[in-house]
């Protein structure tokens, strides 16, 4: 097990070095923009006297590599600092405190997370057992729809699968809302159905990479030595595979569903903005339209965490899952 | 008496506009209670509750529509009434104003609205480091002194005629003294709606207040909700799947799918808002009078209507002053598109051909560089050669408009005549994107000036209308179209036969006025 925790440190440590590269391209990125917050803000009422104030109140006449620092420094105490919007809107009051980066995500990605975890508990089972029957029934009517499905909707832009699914659940036939504007204090259920076809949505991008990882590592080890005597002791195919070949399979498994998982969290941009669905991509968008640094730099650095921590546990489970990892000689 | 009463005579007795208030009532009953679900464009997570900052719809449907209240209000058909204030009264120079405060009315938190708080919510836009975008209107006030708790008296820095309906502007809420900060973070205001919840840039539900001072006359639903939906196609969606009853600024390419929804209805009127192309007068080739009547002439001006607003707009006669102003000039000729004119006002300016640029970006309006791209080619055989210079959009109000010789802009337009002239063609003003002044026309400002301490309607008549005249004639901007605002409802909601043309949505009041059908 020491073997494991090694790993996990390395990683994280990896990971933080990952991060702060990520907030120096995305810093460099969003200033490079033209325009800045001020001039954005203000729109065709940006005189160079009401610009240059913003700028001031919001220490943006300041050099990048000062501000960059003065930005680090807070995030290493743990404060992600406020976004112009509310600094400006503060100065504007003559007041201060109000509502910081952090508060202003905490919502918005609690949302995001409820969205990824419904498609979750749709996509993940649907992937696997359907690549398991096409394993099962490779190269059968079954298994060619099953792939020509997936693919094709993998093949789509997502805001096309969109509105297809849009025109047939919501307009045709009106099951489901097309508006997902969910919000705090709302029934669970009624933020289940509200949440429903943005899942379904993220379902067909996501399913395609799963199922068939689950169909190729399964087909892969049907060849080997061991699946043939089990075949020869007379076991059921089906049994083979979910008792012999699954457990074996599950690393390559995993993986992909985690590398999907991340997608699910940060490629939800689009999705949410079609379905009006108010979560950290929508938030992400408004802010980079506004050059809102502040909450850009968070957004991009929960993207950027969620993609390193969920790729160090699929590791983490790939090595648990695998026996000859679990106990090196 | 009250037939008597016109927009115009109602500016100087204020009285009268107290009774009109009473009595200007919608004729039919409206349906009380049911529910209002608005899905606007133009919402953002930087919104908040101060009309300081407020510039799109979403935020001004909800606070200037919905939440708040100003003293006085532009009704649908364009004249002025009384919001907070019951009456005004000018002195014979239109520099004193005494204006009645409504007495008895409460603010969403209990407390009671008096002359403290509109001297407390006006001074909030002025001030050194102030970024309102009311601080011109509101530093023009010299002295405010209350009266009474129910009678403030404003003096100006000099006479102007409309000052009343610049108090209608929907950055000049009412906000209670002594707590302007509390009622910035949680919308407390007069208005017909008290705020239930608000998520900047998703969502405002607002329910209505039970005795308000409007009573039935006005706020027929129990509650309103307003959904931030940014995205053209998600908003249309949002309409036909009936999960909202209207939306705002419809897509014209799917316009014909709106139409063949029975159950939904389009509402569409042409107010101030128009696409021009200001020219810089203090820069050859346009200090030139000559050249700008060569672009006037050379600019097929339905053919822009027809094809950029997809026919959602009418022909523009170079003055901002469009068909929701008091004073619209709709009695002078027509600007033609006149190739002929064209090349003899360039020998005029004693040129056979020239090269201009067309600074355009799609910042500037929706279609600015097809509008260019069909200027362009409707000068060809003129003498003009139009070069477009594509701009990105980025940096475009900052980096082009103002700096750049010829270029594509947007305005939305000005409830009056005075106030989008002291905006954009006073000279002297920030945002005078022609550098239009005394070097022009020294008639056009001394006319300027006077108008706006004109009492006298007829007066002010002849001089708003020569001044239309004079920038039709010689102006250094060329305004070619007015945009409609065309909005969709759905039919369980029925709205009055006149909507206001001011702004979007019924002048962003569907709150107030629409109600469930």
């Amino acid at each position: 097990m020491g073997n494991v925790l090694n790993i996990v440190l390395q990683r994280l440590a990896l990971g933080l070095l990952t991060l702060l590269i990520v907030s120096i391209v995305i810093f460099i990125a969003v200033n490079m923009l033209p325009g800045d917050f001020a001039e954005l803000i203000l729109g065709q009422g940006a005189t160079p006297e009401a610009v240059k104030t913003i700028r001031e109140d919001l220490g943006l006449d300041q050099s990048l590599i000062s501000r960059y620092f003065g930005w680090l420094g807070g995030m290493l105490t743990g404060d992600l600092g406020t976004s112009f919007a509310q600094l400006n809107f503060q100065t504007n009051l003559g007041g201060d405190g109000g509502v910081t980066v952090v508060e202003q995500i905490a919502p918005r990605f609690a949302n995001t997370m409820f969205l990824a975890m419904v498609t979750a508990a749709i996509a993940v089972p649907i992937a696997v057992i359907v690549g398991i029957l096409a394993a099962l029934y490779r190269n059968t009517v079954f298994d060619r729809v099953a792939n020509i499905f997936t693919l094709s909707s993998i093949s789509s832009p997502e805001f096309f699968m969109a509105y297809v699914l849009i025109l047939f659940l919501a307009v045709l036939n009106p099951i489901l809302p097309s508006l997902s504007n969910i919000y705090q204090g709302m029934e669970f259920s009624d933020r289940l159905v509200k949440s429903l076809l943005p899942a379904l949505t993220l379902t067909l991008v996501v399913t395609a990479h799963m199922m068939r990882m689950t169909r190729a590592a399964i087909i892969n080890l049907l060849a080997s030595p061991y699946i043939e005597m089990a075949r020869l002791k007379g076991m059921s195919p089906m049994r083979v595979i979910v008792k012999h070949a699954l457990p074996n399979a599950l690393a390559p498994i995993i993986n992909v569903i985690a590398l999907n998982l991340a997608y699910l969290i940060t490629g939800v941009v689009v999705v949410e903005v079609v379905f009006v669905y108010p979560g950290i991509g929508q938030l992400f968008v408004d802010s980079v339209k506004i050059r809102d640094i502040p909450v850009v730099q968070a957004c991009c650095l929960i993207f950027a965490a969620a993609y390193i921590l969920l790729n160090l546990t699929a590791d983490i489970l790939s090595i648990l899952s695998n026996p000859r990892l679990r106990h090196p000689k | 008496m009250l037939h008597g009463i016109s927009r115009r005579g109602l500016m100087k007795t204020g009285a009268a506009a107290g009774v009109l208030s009473m009595t200007g009532m919608p004729l039919k009953a409206a349906t009380m209670g049911g529910k209002l679900t608005a899905g606007l464009g133009g919402a953002n997570t930087s919104d908040s509750w101060d009309s300081r900052t407020h510039s799109d719809i979403f935020m001004i449907a909800s606070a200037h529509g919905t939440v708040f209240d100003c003293l006085t209000e532009v009704a649908a058909d364009g004249s002025l009434t009384g919001e907070l204030a019951e009456s005004w009264e000018a002195s014979s120079d239109a520099k004193t104003w005494t204006f009645n405060l409504r007495s008895g009315v409460k603010f969403h938190n209990g407390k009671a609205f008096g002359a403290d708080d509109v001297i407390a919510s006006l001074q909030m836009h002025i001030g050194e480091d102030s970024k309102s975008a009311a601080k011109p209107i509101v530093e023009a006030i010299a002295e405010m002194k209350k009266m009474s708790d129910t009678q403030v008296v404003f003096t100006l820095a000099s006479g102007n005629a409309d000052f009343p309906y610049l108090m209608s502007d929907y950055h000049i809420c009412m906000y209670p003294a002594g707590m302007i900060e509390e009622a910035i973070q949680k919308g407390i205001g007069t208005g017909l709606y008290a705020v239930e919840s608000f998520d900047p840039g998703v969502r405002m539900v607002a329910n209505r207040v039970k005795d308000h001072y409007k009573g039935d006359s006005a706020g027929f639903f129990d509650q309103v909700e307003y959904i931030a939906i940014n995205d053209n196609t998600a908003r249309m969606n949002a309409l036909m799947t009936g999960q909202v009853d209207t939306i705002n600024r419809i897509d014209f390419k799917t316009e014909a799918l709106l139409k063949a929804n029975p159950a939904l209805r389009i509402q569409e009127v042409t107010g101030n808002q128009h696409y021009s192309f200001p020219m810089l007068t203090d820069q050859s080739p346009f200090s030139d009078v000559n050249v700008r009547k060569a672009l006037k002439y050379g600019v097929n001006r339905q053919e822009l209507v027809d094809k950029v607003l997809l026919g959602h707009g009418a022909v523009g006669n170079d003055t901002p002053i469009g068909p929701a102003n008091q004073y619209y000039n709709d009695e002078m000729d027509q600007l033609a598109y006149d190739p002929d004119k064209s090349k003899f006002y360039l020998k005029q300016a004693g040129l056979d051909s020239i090269d201009i640029d067309l600074s355009a970006s799609n910042a500037a309006f929706e279609g600015a560089v097809d509008a260019a791209q069909l200027m362009q080619a409707s000068m060809n055989g003129t003498g003009i050669n139009l070069n477009v210079v594509q701009e990105p959009a980025d940096g475009y109000w900052s980096n082009v408009w103002l700096k750049k010789g010829f270029c594509a802009c947007y305005w939305s337009g000005r409830a009056t005549e005075d106030w989008m002239f002291a905006t954009a063609y006073e000279a002297g003003v920030p945002w005078n994107d022609s550098q239009w002044d005394e070097k022009d026309s020294a008639r056009f400002q001394s006319l300027l000036l006077s108008a706006r301490a004109e009492l006298d309607s007829d007066t002010r008549q002849a001089q708003y209308f020569e001044m239309q005249e004079i920038l039709r004639d010689e102006g250094g901007t060329l305004i070619p179209m007015f945009a409609n605002y065309v909005q969709a409802v759905n039919n369980r909601i029925s709205s009055p036969d006149q909507i206001g043309n001011l702004w979007q949505m019924d002048n962003a009041r569907m709150a107030e006025r629409w109600s469930v059908a």
